[in-house]
Formats: C-alpha cells, structure tokens, sequence
C-alpha cells in the first residue's frame, strides 16, 4: 500500500478509536486524575502539558489508556472504502449478507411460532410475588423443576451447519463442471483462508523450538527447566497491568495460578464499584421481567452444564449469567463489527411500524442449542458472578459471537470450516476421501465442536489452554487447526470406518486428548 | 493344611513343564469373596483366578467385615498359611470406627505431647497446630459432661451426633440445643462404667458450619488408601479420588437442619434426592478440584492444602499403628471422607473400612474397577500366589494410579524416637519421596 493511504487509514482507525472512547468512562476518570494532579507540586504551568503526560505515566493512568485503545484494536472491523454503506464494516460481500439476514429471519420465525403455539408471550412483566419468589431462588434456580417440555431450541448446530453446506457465490464460477478439481468438502464457497504455511507464520510460538505450557510443564520435565520461569515472567507481566504484553506471554499458555487474573486482563476487565452495579441493574431486571428466552436458556443449562462430569457444579452460576446476558443492552454494540444484526419484534398492534420496534431479546442475542457451554468453563476461573458475567460477555463479543453467524470474517464459523475441510484434503487426503465414501464428511462431525469452541469435548485442563491460545493470537482460527489434527491423530481408527455412525463413534471422546502436541505436531511436523 | 502343600507342588510341576518354552505358567490364584460386586468379580476373572467356597483351600479373601471378625476371633483361632491374604486387618475398628479413632488420635497426641515433640504443638488458643485435623468429638454417653462444658463456650454452635456402628449416613442427626441430646443425660446417670455396647455409643462432632462451598454447594472428598504394612508403615494413596457434591444448595440455616440431602454427602443418601443425577452422580474428580482452586485461589494454597491431605493421613495411620496387629496376611484398603473448609483447612471426618464398591455413574464403575485392579496388582503381585514372608515392592507400572504415600522402613525403636525429638527434622525414619500426582516432589512436611 502507498504510504498516502497508510497515513489515511492510520487516522481513519484513531478517529474511530478516539470516538469509542470518547465519553467513556474511563474518559471522565483521565478527565478527573489530570485535574487533581493540577495541584500537585510536580506540575507547574510552563510545561504543563509534558509535565501532565508524565504524572498521568508515573500514576499507570497510561497504561490503562494503552489496554483500552489495545482493545478496541482487537475489535477494529476491516477498513473499508471511506464511502461503503455501514453494511460493508459489518460484511463486505453481499451474497453472505443476505444469506445471514434469511437465516436471521429463519430463526425469528421459530421463536415467534413457539410463541404462538405454546400462548405464552415474548416478554411480561412478574408480580410482586413472582419477584420476591425469584429473588430468594436466585443462587439456586438449579433446583427449580419447571416444566419445559414444550419448549424446544430455537436451532442446533446442525441445522446451521445445514444453511452453511447451501451458501452460494451467485457470481462465481470455478469452470469446473464435473467438480474434481473443487473441494471435496461440503462448503462451497471460495472464500480466502490461510494455507498451512500461512498458519505456521501466524502460530509461529507454537512450533517445536518454543516451550509451551500443556508440553513441557509434564510430569518428566523438572520445573526449572522452564516452568518456574515462566511462572515468574507470567508474575511479571501482571504486576506491569500491560494487556498487550500479556496477550503476547499467553501465546505460549498460562499458568493455572496466574490464568483468571491474565484473561482478565487481556479482555481489558477491572472489575470496578460500576460494573458489579451494572450486574445488579441486570439481575434487577430479571426479576422484574419475564422473557420466553429464560426458558430456552433453563432448558439448554439442564440439557448440556447439568449432565456434564466437569461443569454440573456450575448449575446455577450459568443461569445467573446467562439470564442477565440477555438483559443486557450493551451487547448490541457488537453489532457494529458483525454481519448478523439484532431481532426485531413489534409492540403488539403496531407491526412494522419503525417506532415501535423493539430489540428482542434485549442483548440481540437468540441463543441456540449448547449456547450455555460458552459460560462453562470459565466457571473454574471465576467465582464471583460479577466477574464472571463481564469476562463472559467480553469473551462473546470478541470471539464466540463469529461462531454462529455467516461472514467472510476469517475467524467465523465459515471460514473456520473452510480452513478445516483444506486441511483435512491437502495434508489427509486417504482419510478424506475414504470418510466421504462412506458418507460421513468430515465437516458433519467436527462442525460442532468448532461452534462449541471445543467446550464439552475437551477436559477442561485443555480447553483453557486452547483458549488460552485463542486469547493470545486474537483469533479462532486455532479451533480448525485442532479439528484437523484430531482427524491426523485417530486417522488410523477412521480408516476403519464403516459409516457415519462408526467414524463418530471413534471421535466421540476427546477428553482423553492432550491439546498442545496435537496442534504443535499438526501445525510443525506434517511434511507439506 | 496339607491340601495347600499338595496344590503347590501340583502347581509347580505345571510350571515346571512349561519352563523353557516360554510361556508363563503362574500359578492359579484361588479365590473367594462375601462382596457379589461386579469390579471385584471381574478382576479375578480377568486374571484367570478360579472361584472357590471359603470351606476349600484359598489364596484370596475378600472378605465382609463380619467374616474378619469371625476368622480371627479368640474362639475360632484360625492361622492363615503364607499363600494365604486377606483384605483386612484383625483390629481395623481401632481406625474405622469413629469413637475408636477419636480415642487412638487424642492418646498418640497427649503422647506426643508428654514427649515434647514438635508435633504436639499447640497455638494460643489450645489448638493443636499440626495435628489438629479432626474436630472436637467426645463420646455419648461417657463424655457427656465434658460435651456440656464445651457446648457452653459456643452455645450458638451446631453439632453432628453419629452412631459409631452404623455406616452410609444412617441414624445420624444435628443438634443446636442441648435439650435435643437430654436423653443422655438420663440414660448417663444410670449407666456405669462398663463398656456400653457398640450400637449405643455415639460420637458428637463439632459441626463444620463453614465448608468450602463451590458452586455454592456443599461437597466432602473420599480418598482410597491401601496399606500394605502397619509397622513399618507402608501406605499408598489412590490418585484418582473424588468429591462428592450435595444436591441441595448448602445453607446453614438452622430450619435446614433437618434436611439432610444439604448437610450429609453420602452417596446413599444423596441417591435419594430429587436432583440425583444418574450421568455424573454428583461425584467430581479430585484433578477437577484442583484445577478449581489453583485457578481461584493459587497454585500455593492449593498445593499446602493437598500436602495437609497427606500429611492427615499418615498421622491418623500413625495414630492407630501401635495398637493394630500387624499381621503379614492383611492388607486393607481404606476410605478416608474428608471435608475442607472456607479457610481451605481439611478436616477428617472418618475412615471406612469397607468403602462402597457399588458403582452409582459409568465412570464410578471405571474408577472403582481401576482401584481394584491397581490394588490386586500391588498386593498380589503378578497375579501369582501370594507369598506373605516376601516385602511387597510393587513396580512403577504396578502401581498404576497409586502414589506411595508413606514408607518407613524398619529401624529399632530408638533411632525412630530420636529423630521425631530433633526440630526441624522430618519425622520417621527413612521418608519415601511422595509423588505429587505424578511429578516427585521432596516431602515438603515438617
């Protein structure tokens, strides 16, 4: 690029980054500490603004500057022509747009038919009773046994997998009529995605000459070889409040004890008097309304957590977050920088007047089957359901929301598949083609897993340390990558397949895996 | 006995024939069990053992409390030949019963503290520092004054009064009021000083009013333990051990005082439950808490509560190993229920001699099959006839997923009191080194 619109684009992204920020809260705090320090003896008129920036350094004001303007980096859409329609930040290619406004309208429409059929309304206010009942239940509606037998997910992974496997280019044509040069795989699109060797350059901490937490803190191997260290490194980073260092140390993994505090401060979370005020404002609101979601959200707890050997403990933390989760209006703002746009619904009596339309579920955000698997794990971090629920909802608009909706992002759910499905065919292509011949394409077993972000495959060791990587490299495209190494490593079971029902039933327990030589070997050591 | 003799020549004679060829010929165990559970049954089966009746020759009993009670009676005087090994000790009730426990654990601690050892320490209030793991317990009715005394300098306390002969959670009750236990002040006034049989006697604990909640929900930890040898001791803990969640939510509110799916986490009881989930169980493994609370509360705290775990334990077996017969025929494998509280202190609440073999989820029945398998690899060792004069020396491979926890190797009497005196050093005589779940750490004890 010209250096002229690399200048240009570096101050399109600081004015959109100064916009969000600007009337944060954090703004007013920075606003407050400079006035204060207007007092100190270290400051003095004549060089007030030096001697200004260098109190606001000293204090560690900065560097909570940096973690803020570091996070809205992590968010930042793709920079697009400054005349695109604002539809263009959210996805630029408009077949896929169009294909995530049906699927929307899909799922909305579920939602109201169940609505309809079961009588019950989308939202109605509790009586007093109802609140004071909720309100003594609150830190165990695990114990609630409510009939939810009409109830239904809205969708599962599968029939989104479905949607996917049918997406079209309408302008593309690969002049390959008979297919046997195209992919084997189901999705049939020519969206870009990262080659292996891209994928090494980008995991470049992965490979074989770094040590990784998940290889070399194992049993064998002294601490001091590497583990102590990096232990105190880990310390280090903490102390110095410093997200992108942090985000940088986590490549390699975190260290259990250090692990709540480093996502925490990666995803940029303090946890102040406002936050844990604005969590009661949400469960205030909880009680006080009742919406149809909660017992999509009571359903999908008891069909997934509550049956689960690591998170059933967890029961009643999920429903407290995830409740307060769909209240939760500030979630729309990740609506910005993602192809899929809120629900609407009308105030009875006036449909499709503009005026009248409300966002339904209040955060925008349907869930689906296995939805309260997201929280899960991140239950083992935290215990203190304020901080929970922030991390939660931080992780989701950064990461698991591009899991269930349709965009070329290159870590949303099509891409992941795509990067999958290449994978497999290059670097496994007996495998693949065998899995395909007995009808169980390999897509149909590890799409979701992908959607889950492998929560509920993976003991839960694991699963931190692989979210531990996605933190670190700001991306999703890791959840691929092991999807194919899982096939590499039980490829010899597989060949052996018979049938769909077989080659899922070799890849149905995974919690015996152990994630970092899985990827490390996949990603380092397959000769391409 | 002459049968046995004449099987082992039998026996050797097939071994004999076979030497060379290179097929090995191990003798067949012979077995019997008063335990019909299935992850017994199918390990001897896996190990080509064949069944016998208790009246024919045997090498292996797996025996009920009752029988052991039988087979070394005064009366019966049975003598076990050297092929012969059972699956419990003569006197295990000086351990597994709760009112003996208290009794063998307060009298080596007043030992101790006669002796001016390090180990009987005590801190301002009175409160033994290192070998304050048990809570304050007396014995009904003989106790019962000192119980009131005590009841007093908290009265807003709650206690936990347990049936020393019953086990599973059966017929036990909390009290907050002394007019709840003012039977035994009539009954106490009456009885003498003679030995009140077992099925009366009581023990009362200081309820743990504070446990560690996660989830907010109540939990206990049942840890396997196999000894092998009482002196000198020889003990192995089972890695893979497990915490046991009620399915009520945990309040200690006292209208929940009689709701005993809260307090008591007996899978028993807990089966009874209107939560009771048949896929987990409620059980969750001890990996699973220890990443919970590396994670919420640092990898420190965590590893000194799991030493404090070890370290409970050994003292209680050390505790019991002056007055329990030693006999070289005996191995038993114990279950320890610990509870820890918000201060991440553990606390041992009892030990069974008989844990449960029956499986409540899938993953039970694996775990508990492991157990067996992992235990019969140490104490019959390559599944061949035992020889009880040999010292068990199990391989790493053998071990599976034991750890030794504990092993004193033989030194006179003088030398093993010698060093318990001398500060700072690590008591016992020779200390094996611990395996932390896995990795070799040195025994980080005083």
């Amino acid at each position: 690029m010209e250096p002229d619109s690399v200048q240009r684009q570096l101050s399109v992204t600081i004015a959109h980054i100064v916009q969000r920020l600007r009337g944060s809260k954090l703004h007013s705090e920075l606003e407050r500490e400079a006035r204060t320090c207007l007092h100190k003896s270290e400051v003095r008129i004549e060089s007030l603004k030096e001697d200004l920036k260098d109190f606001l350094r000293k204090s560690g004001w900065e560097k909570k500057l940096q973690n803020a303007v570091y996070r809205e980096l992590n968010v930042l859409p793709h920079p697009g022509h400054p005349a695109a329609p604002p539809e263009h930040t959210k996805e630029s290619l408009m077949y896929l747009r169009r294909a995530q406004v049906n699927w929307e309208k899909r799922v909305l429409k579920s939602l109201n038919s169940m609505c309809a059929e079961l009588g019950i309304p989308l939202a109605k206010k509790r009586s007093a009773d109802e609140q004071k009942e909720l309100l003594n239940k609150w830190n165990e509606m695990g114990t609630d046994e409510p009939d939810l037998s009409h109830f239904r997910p809205v969708y599962a992974p599968k029939d989104f997998l479905e949607v996917l496997i049918n997406l079209r280019n309408p302008n593309y044509d690969g002049g390959d009529p008979t297919g046997l040069r195209s992919s084997w795989g189901l999705i049939s699109i020519p969206l870009p995605v990262k080659d292996l060797s891209e994928l090494r350059e980008l995991f470049a901490e992965l490979a074989l000459n770094y040590e990784q937490l998940g290889i070399d803190d194992s049993m064998q191997i002294p601490v001091e070889l590497f583990e102590s260290e990096y232990i105190r490194l880990g310390q280090r980073v903490l102390s110095e409040q410093d997200s992108a260092a942090a985000q940088q140390y986590i490549r390699q993994g975190c260290p259990t004890g250090l692990r709540a505090d480093m996502w925490a401060l990666i995803l940029n979370i303090d946890n102040q008097l406002e936050d844990s005020l604005y969590y009661e404002q949400l469960k205030s609101n909880v009680i006080q309304h009742d919406l149809l979601i909660d017992n999509l959200i009571y359903k999908d707890v008891k069909l997934t957590a509550s049956n689960d050997d690591y998170y059933f403990v967890f029961e009643d933390y999920l429903y407290q977050v995830l409740l307060c989760f769909s209240r939760d209006t500030l979630v729309l703002d990740h609506f910005s920088y993602s192809s899929a746009s809120p629900p609407k619904s009308y105030i009875r009596g006036k449909f499709a007047l503009e005026d009248y339309t409300v966002v339904y579920p209040p955060n925008g955000v349907i869930p689906f089957h296995g939805f309260a698997m997201y929280v899960a794990p991140l239950c083992f971090l935290y215990h203190e359901p304020s901080k929970l629920y922030q991390v939660f909802r931080e992780m989701y608009v950064r990461y698991f929301f591009r899991l269930h909706c349709i965009s070329s992002h290159s870590s949303g759910i099509v891409s992941l598949c795509l990067v999958f499905e290449t994978l497999v065919q290059t670097y496994l292509p007996q495998l693949f083609y065998h899995l395909r011949e007995i009808g169980a394409q390999p897509l149909r077993i590890s799409f979701k897993w992908m959607v889950r972000a492998f929560s509920g495959y993976l003991a839960t060791d694991q699963l931190l340390l692989l979210w531990d990587r996605i933190l670190g490299y700001n991306t999703l495209e890791i959840l691929a990558v092991l999807a194919a190494a899982v096939f590499a490593f039980r490829a010899e079971n597989l060949m052996e397949a018979t049938s769909l029902a077989t080659a899922e039933a070799v890849l149905a327990d995974l919690s015996t895996l152990k994630v970092m030589p899985l990827l490390q070997l996949f990603l380092f050591a397959t000769s391409s | 006995m002459s049968n046995v003799s004449l099987d082992r020549i039998v026996t050797f004679g097939f071994r004999d024939k076979y030497r060379g060829t290179g097929i090995i010929m191990t003798g067949k165990v012979k077995w019997v069990t008063d335990i019909d559970k299935s992850v017994l049954l199918n390990n001897f089966e896996k190990r080509g053992w064949i069944q016998v009746s208790a009246s024919e020759d045997w090498n292996f009993y797996w025996m009920s409390v009752q029988t052991i009670r039988n087979v070394f009676s005064v009366e019966n005087g049975y003598r076990l030949s050297d092929d012969q090994i059972v699956n419990h000790f003569p006197n295990h009730y000086e351990l597994t019963r709760k009112d003996l426990m208290i009794k063998n654990i307060k009298r080596y601690r007043k030992e101790l503290e006669k002796e001016g050892s390090l180990l009987a320490e005590k801190d301002e209030n009175g409160k033994y520092v290192h070998l304050g793991f048990v809570p304050v317990t007396f014995m009904l009715p003989a106790d019962y004054n000192m119980f009131v005394e005590e009841f007093r300098k908290n009265p807003n306390s709650t206690w936990i009064m347990k049936p020393c002969g019953k086990a599973q959670g059966r017929g036990i009750f909390l009290i907050n009021k002394l007019s709840q236990i003012k039977k035994w002040s009539r009954d106490n006034k009456a009885a003498n000083f003679v030995t009140t049989p077992c099925k009366e006697t009581y023990v009362i604990s200081l309820y743990i009013d504070n446990p560690l909640l996660i989830g907010g929900k109540k939990f206990d930890l049942r840890f396997y333990v196999l000894v092998t040898s009482i002196r000198p001791l020889k003990c192995y803990m089972y890695k893979l051990g497990f915490c046991r969640f009620c399915t009520v939510k945990y309040t200690p509110s006292t209208n929940e005082l009689d709701n005993m799916f809260v307090h008591l986490t007996n899978v028993a009881i807990q089966k009874h439950g209107d939560d009771y989930n048949p896929i987990h169980g409620g059980k969750w493994s001890v990996a699973n808490l220890k990443l919970y609370l590396e994670s919420t509360r640092g990898k420190k705290v965590t590893d000194k509560l799991f030493d404090e775990i070890h370290w409970m334990i050994v003292q209680s077996l050390k505790a019991v190993a002056p007055v329990m017969i030693n006999d070289k025929h005996c191995f038993e494998c114990y279950g320890y229920d610990i509870i820890i509280d918000s201060n991440l202190k553990p606390w041992l609440i009892e030990v069974n001699a008989s844990p449960s073999l029956a499986s409540s989820t899938a993953n039970d029945r694996i775990m508990k099959y492991n157990l067996i398998n992992d235990t019969l690899n140490i104490v019959v060792p390559n599944g061949e006839i035992p020889d009880c004069k040999l010292n068990k020396n199990p391989s790493k491979e053998a071990l599976g997923n034991y750890i030794i926890l504990y092993e004193e190797l033989a030194v006179n009497e003088g030398a093993d009191r010698d060093l318990k005196n001398r500060p700072g050093q690590s008591f016992g005589s020779k200390v094996g080194r611990a395996k932390d779940f896995g990795r070799p750490i040195s025994m980080t004890w005083k």
